[in-house]
């Protein structure tokens, strides 16, 4: 039996409340979704595996370091996520 | 009969404001104990103590500020015990973070629902009930609602204090610290293609970053070149008593902090790597211990994969060198009479001319790029 995929909306929630939490201080509502994410909100690599870590804990999805290339922006993470995110 | 003191947490520290005791007179403390939290120019530090024993007595209220050295608490051998206890001089005092921004309004007039442990937290936090959100029955506000109001966690860093100590730090090193300056290419490749084989199996949580690799790598070289490790204290060096690397964390918002990793060469990779994690995370919440802030025995900044080819560091004293990584970039290389695309980074050193000189420094980054090479040896 599969579940359905996570919606577009949660899998957008959770990504933003993930990156609130490690950029506190970025303006996540008016980033550009076709923007380098790293570059728009100031995130090192430590806090960009600290994001994928947390997105393996709330979706269960684990990015490997080969695709961090097509995470590269809020778009590619959110329809990488869409692929493969159970609710 | 022992003392806790005021800790010094740094050359330039002269004063510290107690913000918060964590143990209770009669509480029996071990060494390494987390005892008290001190405001300074770094956020609010975790005070360990060094000794083991009962706290006797607490000689210092939340909130008072005091020069470092002075007595913050007594303590008694562990014979001494429950004896002495007296009821707690001063409640454990919480630092009130920023309430919510925007409470929603309560509807007008009506008296607000709170379980008793959340009117108590409140209070202590500094938070008006009636502008929370509750989350139990009937909008009733629960502990945990308070909680997230006002996480328990430093006030956070104050920047403007921070900066005045980095600019206290770094004129002072700039004015007294003969700096010298090396830089040299290292290649990267077999550390990169270590690292992501090793990392192709894991989960996201154990995974390595190549700071860590390089950390380890400095820590081990440092093993052989013992002039770069310690601190220059009125013109003599003393070597350090183990490697404690700093790790120059920078704080968003501007600010920096080099708190350091006691033993670094003798850390495996794995346990480096979460000492790493757990340092960074709890420098930008403002949040660390005595023990990270006073002793590194020379300090490491790693601009990582963002930024620039190559950083010269302003050596943070008393320490004698600090060691800088840019950016890792792929570029041709000759390697064995051919050129190829390989992996590379510059590291640098800024060390202490009264200390040591650039051909002592030379071995030493050349030892580092030997290490470097030989990954699984790390």
């Amino acid at each position: 039996m599969t579940q359905p995929l996570a919606t577009a909306e949660d899998v957008r929630r959770i990504v933003l409340e993930a990156l609130g939490d490690i950029a506190p201080d970025a303006d996540l509502a008016h980033l550009d979704p076709k923007a380098d994410l790293r570059e728009a909100t100031d995130i090192d690599s430590m806090d960009f595996l600290n994001l994928v870590s947390a997105l393996h804990r709330r979706l269960g999805v684990v990015v490997p370091e080969a695709d961090y290339p097509q995470l590269a922006t809020l778009a590619g993470m959110e329809a990488y996520l869409m692929a493969r995110a159970r609710p | 009969m022992g003392l806790f003191r005021m800790p010094s947490l740094g050359a330039d520290m002269e004063a510290g404001t107690l913000v918060e005791w964590l143990k209770r007179p009669g509480d029996a403390i071990r060494r390494g104990d987390i005892v008290a939290v001190v405001e300074t120019q770094k956020g609010a530090i975790e005070v360990e103590t060094f000794e083991d024993g009962v706290i006797e007595r607490l000689l210092v209220a939340p909130g008072t500020t005091v020069p470092v050295g002075t007595p913050l608490a007594t303590l008694a051998g562990e014979e001494a015990a429950v004896a002495t206890m007296t009821p707690a001089m001063v409640p454990v005092l919480e630092i009130a973070a920023a309430p919510a921004a925007s409470p929603p309004q309560p509807p007008a007039g009506a008296p607000t629902l709170a379980s008793p442990a959340a009117r108590r937290l409140a209070a202590e936090r500094g938070i008006e009930l009636a502008g929370l959100a509750g989350s139990g029955p009937g909008g009733a506000v629960r502990l945990a609602d308070v909680e997230r109001a006002a996480p328990r966690r430093a006030a956070g860093i104050d920047l403007a204090d921070m900066r005045r100590a980095i600019t206290a730090a770094m004129a002072r090193s700039k004015r007294e610290i003969p700096h010298y300056y090396l830089g040299s290419t290292i290649d990267l490749t077999n550390a990169t293609a270590w690292l992501a084989r090793t990392n192709a199996d894991r989960a996201p949580e154990e995974r390595l970053l190549l700071a860590a690799l390089e950390l380890k790598a400095v820590a081990l070289a440092l093993r052989r070149h013992p002039r770069f490790n310690g601190h220059n204290v009125d013109g003599d060096f003393r070597p350090g008593a183990g490697i404690h690397v700093g790790a120059a964390v920078a704080i968003r918002g501007g600010g920096l902090a080099a708190p350091a990793i006691r033993d670094t060469d003798t850390l495996g990779l794995d346990d480096l790597m979460a000492r790493l994690r757990d340092l960074v995370g709890r420098t930008r919440a403002g949040h660390l211990r005595s023990s990270e802030l006073g002793d590194a025995t020379i300090t490491v900044t790693s601009l990582g994969e963002r930024g620039v080819d190559s950083v010269f560091g302003v050596i943070y004293p008393p320490q004698v060198a600090i060691v800088g990584f840019g950016r890792p970039v792929e570029r041709p290389w000759a390697v064995s009479g051919r050129v190829e695309l390989r992996t590379v980074v510059t590291a640098t050193l800024a060390a202490d001319h009264r200390v040591s000189d650039g051909h002592a420094g030379a071995l030493f980054l050349a030892e580092i790029d030997r290490l470097l090479q030989e990954p699984d040896s790390l």
